[in-house]
């Protein structure tokens, strides 16, 4: 059923905060998230040309690098993009077939690869680039949160998070459910002003990312050398006494 | 947005079919039309043969084709759902409409307009496909919907004036009338849509797509991946904008303005009836060539993250 669930009473809402502030950019969400989908739920992923011209993959988890501002105050920021789960996301309403889903008890939007026609009208309702048409299989893939891995009890405890949490060497991925205040992902969303991407599209975006802590105010600079001193071993000794 | 052929086709083909058999079923009425027995079944036929032609053609762009019935589904949540269902509901009528043109050149008034009414409805689920997509300003707009609507009623007006022509020339002109009536009315809507889509800008940017606004300008700086991948493919087809422009002059040319000015010397009485043939077929070309540029000009947002404007 495309049609938005009624979410029940006590349902999790699951989700990703996603931490700009920390995210150093190596892509690591990316490649694990991959390699899990490659041989679970989704899988095959499938890549043509992997290793010749052209390559073409299907991947779920993608990492932009940003500029922003100018000179001194200019900042690189790394910003990983995937499916955000939307609340009210017209991937699923468009879908003629049902094969798009939004889950009443936990607010995953899968896709199910037996009913999927491959019309590609969800990819095009997403704002947000969180869907890639397996040509191989004719269908559309997503971001599944991991389904397999965060219900999997054939996993130990701590690793039923998503593959992208799980890897991610800076921790600026955080797994949790938003409908629990005291969860770790509603505190950092609350301490640190976690935020919407294209919230004037309406769709409601599950997941949030944790804007770039404002620099520290830069060193005062260092008083000119009192000495006078020209020989380099006397402007070293003057530099290490200053310290 | 990567003009697919299959889309195109289906888009304007079905639409002059639909176009057709609304003015058949409005006009079978009000004794408009000839009332020969050939002129009825052709004009139906040729209706139907472009209406599931387009049909089949629009099943070439799934990934999964055998699984299109699964398609009639959602009709609550989504536009291409209740396109399905219209689409089939339509054959009925259609077809009514067919068996009884056997019998009687004058069909039962509800049929007819059940024919007609459901066909226009179909266009109108088609077109809303498009206009409800958020993410493309090109195409969430107010100008969509009218301009499909208007597109499948001059289209279906030449095409039945065309084939009209050959049974009677008195009938041919007065479809000749609606042709233009709506023709002109659809090139208006068209250089509206035109100007709307070229002096309004998206409501989202690179700035609201990352949130990154507030550090200042965002440009950016290295991209997920060196090859295209399938949004870029699918989502970030470009057109150059003067062969844009070049296009839109030639879409205006073939679609309406020679049609229009054949239509008007029928009208006149100084060009045969034989020549909307013509006219039908070059509006049919110049309506693919808009088709096309209606997806090749569409930007989606998803385009902002890799740096460009949507």
């Amino acid at each position: 059923m495309t049609s938005l669930p009624t979410p029940l009473p006590g349902a999790k809402k699951l989700g990703l905060v996603i931490d700009l502030d920390t995210c150093v950019g190596c892509h690591a969400c990316a490649v694990n998230c991959k390699e899990w989908n490659a041989s679970g739920h989704s899988a095959p992923l499938t890549d043509s040309n992997a290793y010749q011209a052209d390559p073409f993959g299907v991947w779920f988890n993608r990492v932009h690098t940003y500029e922003a501002g100018e000179g001194q105050g200019s900042r690189t920021v790394h910003f990983p993009r995937s499916c955000l789960h939307c609340e009210t996301p017209a991937c699923v309403t468009v879908c003629p077939t049902g094969a798009s889903y939004k889950r009443a008890e936990d607010g995953i939007v899968l896709v199910d690869p037996e009913t999927c026609i491959g019309c590609q009208l969800c990819a095009w309702a997403c704002a947000y680039g969180a869907r890639e048409f397996d040509a191989d299989d004719g269908v559309m893939k997503k971001c599944t949160l991991c389904i397999d891995r965060i219900y999997n009890e054939n996993l130990p405890e701590p690793e039923r998070v998503p593959a992208c949490v799980s890897t991610c060497p800076a921790s600026a991925r955080h797994f949790g459910d938003f409908n629990d205040p005291a969860s770790a992902v509603s505190r950092l969303v609350l301490e640190r002003g976690g935020y919407d991407l294209m919230s004037e599209m309406g769709y409601q975006p599950t997941n949030k990312y944790l804007p770039p802590r404002k620099p520290a105010a830069p060193a005062a600079a260092t008083p000119p050398a009192e000495t006078g001193a020209t020989s380099s071993l006397l402007r070293w000794l003057d530099r290490a006494l200053s310290r | 947005m990567k003009p697919a052929g299959s889309i195109v086709f289906f888009t304007t083909a079905s639409g002059a079919g639909y176009g057709m058999l609304f003015w058949l079923g409005l006009l079978s009425t009000t004794h408009t039309l000839p009332t020969a027995l050939w002129y009825g079944l052709t004009a139906l036929i040729i209706a139907g043969a472009l209406v599931t032609a387009g049909l089949l053609s629009s099943t070439a762009h799934l990934g999964n084709p055998q699984r299109a019935w699964r398609a009639l589904s959602q009709w609550r949540s989504s536009w291409l759902s209740r396109e399905g269902i219209a689409a089939l509901l339509t054959y009925i009528p259609a077809c009514l409409l067919a068996l009884s043109w056997l019998i009687d050149p004058h069909p039962a008034p509800l049929t007819a307009l059940l024919a007609a009414a459901l066909a226009i409805a179909t266009v109108y689920c088609t077109a809303m496909i498009y206009a409800s997509l958020k993410p493309i300003r090109q195409w969430n707009n107010t100008w969509v919907a009218p301009f499909y609507l208007l597109a499948a009623l001059f289209t279906g007006a030449i095409c039945l004036a065309a084939i009209t022509g050959f049974a009677n020339p008195a009938a041919a002109a007065t479809l000749s009338e609606f042709a233009m009536l709506t023709g002109l009315a659809a090139a208006l809507v068209k250089l509206l849509y035109w100007r709307h889509i070229d002096t309004t800008t998206s409501a989202s940017t690179v700035a609201s797509a990352t949130g990154l606004g507030h550090l200042g300008t965002v440009r950016s700086f290295e991209a997920p991946h060196s090859e295209e991948n399938y949004l870029l493919k699918e989502m970030g087809f470009r057109i150059a904008r003067k062969h844009a422009a070049k296009l839109r002059a030639y879409a205006l040319l073939f679609a309406f303005a020679f049609p229009i000015a054949i239509l008007f010397g029928v009208v006149a009485g100084v060009v045969p009836v034989t020549l909307i043939l013509i006219a039908a077929l070059c509006a049919l070309l110049g309506m693919a060539l808009e088709r096309w540029l209606f997806f090749a000009e569409a930007t989606h947002t998803v385009v902002l993250f890799y740096g460009r404007q949507a």
